[in-house]
Formats: structure tokens, sequence, C-alpha cells
């Protein structure tokens, strides 16, 4: 991590941004921190009816307000689609 | 009309849940959501199913669920998975975000055949029951895997008839009346491969307690029509079987009496 171009940035900027994995997309955040609950609304997400799992552990909706997300996570965000058998 | 008095006194069970019918739906292949919701009330189906996958980032999505009339079960399933960690991991997604212990379990071994890995299929419902799910398992239409899909606790076995989206109907109907008088007691609900009426109606003959289908609906040229026949033919299957058919025979038996005919 130390020679990585985001590290050096991150010593500029007092406030660095944080690099998330959603859906196995690298996504920037403008924020030293972030919680699962402001993730989901950033990312426009209707939050009825989808479940989030971070480092692959399932996070209940009533913890997405505690829930810190940090630099480097892994998250996995899933809803319902059409679908009787193998799609 | 018939249909309530059957369904007073033959619902189809399952974990204590009763439903008046025994077809069950999918969700997918359809051209419109206007022509599935066409087709599900033609179907009169209570119980439809529905896949679990990433949203996508790029846009705010609506809700599919949104399309299902409130009044249908969602069944949610772990399809697309090929081992029973993503099947397992795919279910407590699904319990998590609809509020569901249902999950039809589907874990396939190969992408030509989309036949089902029996062994994870079995791993991942040892694991599901244990966390309190109720087990739907899709499987080969085998009674030893049946008995120990049954044995782990499963809620009902879900034998194929042939392999998903074939159309090719019941390819094996010895196996599923054996599977059937072996395990009297067990719901079994024959799920993938019919492709049309006549195919629903000989799974039930056979003593299905209920079927499964999506892509003959869905890929019907008129959806609604054919999930209006799929509805008749359950029915007409399901009414067979409890009826207790006839003995088959080499030779003729004549249904007139032989005496008293006039005579040359």
């Amino acid at each position: 991590m130390g020679t990585s171009p985001k590290c050096a940035a991150s010593f500029i900027q007092p406030n660095p941004s944080v690099q998330i994995q959603i859906n196995g997309e690298p996504r920037e955040f403008s924020h030293a921190s972030l919680r699962l609950s402001e993730l989901v609304e950033q990312l426009a997400l209707a939050p009825q009816r989808i479940a989030v799992e971070v480092n692959r552990q399932i996070v209940r909706r009533a913890e997405w307000e505690e829930k810190q997300v940090r630099d480097g996570d892994h998250v996995e965000i899933v809803h319902f689609v059409g679908g009787g058998e193998n799609q | 009309m018939s249909a309530p008095a059957i369904a007073l006194t033959d619902q189809f069970k399952v974990a204590g849940k009763a439903f008046n019918s025994r077809l069950i739906i999918g969700t997918g292949k359809y051209r419109s959501y206007d022509e599935m919701k066409a087709a599900h009330r033609a179907s009169g189906a209570e119980m439809v199913t529905v896949a679990v996958r990433r949203v996508p980032l790029d846009h705010s999505s609506e809700s599919f669920l949104d399309h299902l009339d409130p009044a249908l079960r969602i069944l949610p399933n772990t399809a697309g998975c090929y081992n029973a960690e993503d099947a397992v991991r795919t279910a407590r997604l699904a319990r998590e975000a609809l509020g569901t212990e249902w999950i039809k379990l589907e874990v396939i071994g190969d992408q030509a055949t989309l036949f089902p890995d029996n062994a994870q299929t079995l791993d991942a419902a040892r694991t599901l029951v244990k966390e309190g799910f109720v087990v739907l398992p899709y499987f080969t239409d085998d009674l030893i895997v049946a008995k120990k899909l049954l044995e782990a606790g499963c809620a009902a076995v879900m034998p194929l008839a042939a392999p998903i989206g074939s159309g090719l109907g019941v390819q094996n109907p010895t196996n599923l009346r054996i599977m059937r008088e072996q395990l009297p007691d067990a719901t079994i609900i024959v799920d993938a491969g019919v492709g049309t009426a006549s195919d629903a109606t000989i799974a039930m003959e056979l003593g299905a307690d209920a079927v499964l289908m999506n892509t003959a609906i869905a890929e019907a040229q008129d959806a609604a029509k054919m999930a209006e026949a799929m509805k008749l033919a359950i029915e007409a299957g399901r009414l067979a079987y409890l009826s207790g058919r006839m003995t088959k025979r080499l030779y003729a038996s004549a249904s007139s009496p032989s005496s008293g005919t006039i005579q040359r």
C-alpha cells in the first residue's frame, strides 16, 4: 500500500478518498470514512429489498447506519431479478 | 366452477403453508412485464420464483419485485450457483433482502446441460437447514438423492423432468413413479423440463404434488394462454392421480355387454 499512487495523494490531501470494491467494480468516495447507509444513498439505490455484504459478511439493514465502510473493503449489493431456473 | 371444491379438500402443503394451486412459476424470459403479469394471473399460481443478482451501479433501477402481484408468495432461488458455498451465500442474501426463510436451492454442475450437482446441493441443503431455511432443492430424478435430501431436512424435493428450458417433458416417468411410491409422505415438486400442458399432466399423474416451470410458459407464443393451459393440465393430472387410474392391458376389453347382440 505504501507505494501506491493513492497513498501518495493522501499524503497531500487532508481528507483522502476511499476506494471500495462494489460488486467487483472499484469506486472512489471523497470521504475519509463512509457509513454503509451513506454508501447506499450515494449509489441512489432503493433500500427496500436489497441485501448487502461487506467483506463477505451480511450487514443487516438495522446495522447500515453504524457500519463503517473502509478503504479496500469489498461490498456486494444484490437485488432480485426475473428468473426461474439458471439464467 | 369446480376449482374451489378441489381447493378445499386437496391443498398442496409445504412446510405447513397451504396452497390451492399446484403450479409454481418462474419470472424469467418474458418479453415484457405486462406479459409476465398476464401469465401469472392466468396460471392461478400462488408462488413465483425469482433470482438474486448484483444490482447495476450505473443507474438507479426499479425493483423487479414491484412488477409482481403482491399476493404472490416469492420464492427466491440460487440459480446461477455452481458450488455449495455460493448457493449458501446467495440464500443468505435472499433471506436478508426479502425476509423469507424459503429458498429454491439450485447448484448447477455443468453449463451445457444445467444438470444439478447433487453432491454440492446436498452439502448446501445441510448447511441451510441448520440455519433455519425452508429448503426446496432442485436435483436429478434419483430416489437415493431424494432420500438424502429429505434426511437432511429439506421441506420438499424437486426432481427434474428434463434439462432446464428443454421443454422435453418427463423423460423418466419410472423414476418419478418409484420416487412417489417409495416416498409417500414427501412433497415432490417436478422442476424443469416441462414443455407443454400434457407434460405437466403426466408429472401430476405420476404423483407429483406440484410442478414448477418457467420457459414452457414464457416462451409460448401466447404466454397467458399457455399459463391457463398449464393450470388446467395440473388440475387434470392431479384429479387423474387421485382417481386411481385403470390398469393397462395388452388386449382389448369390451365396454358393452357381450350378450344380447342381434343375431344374423
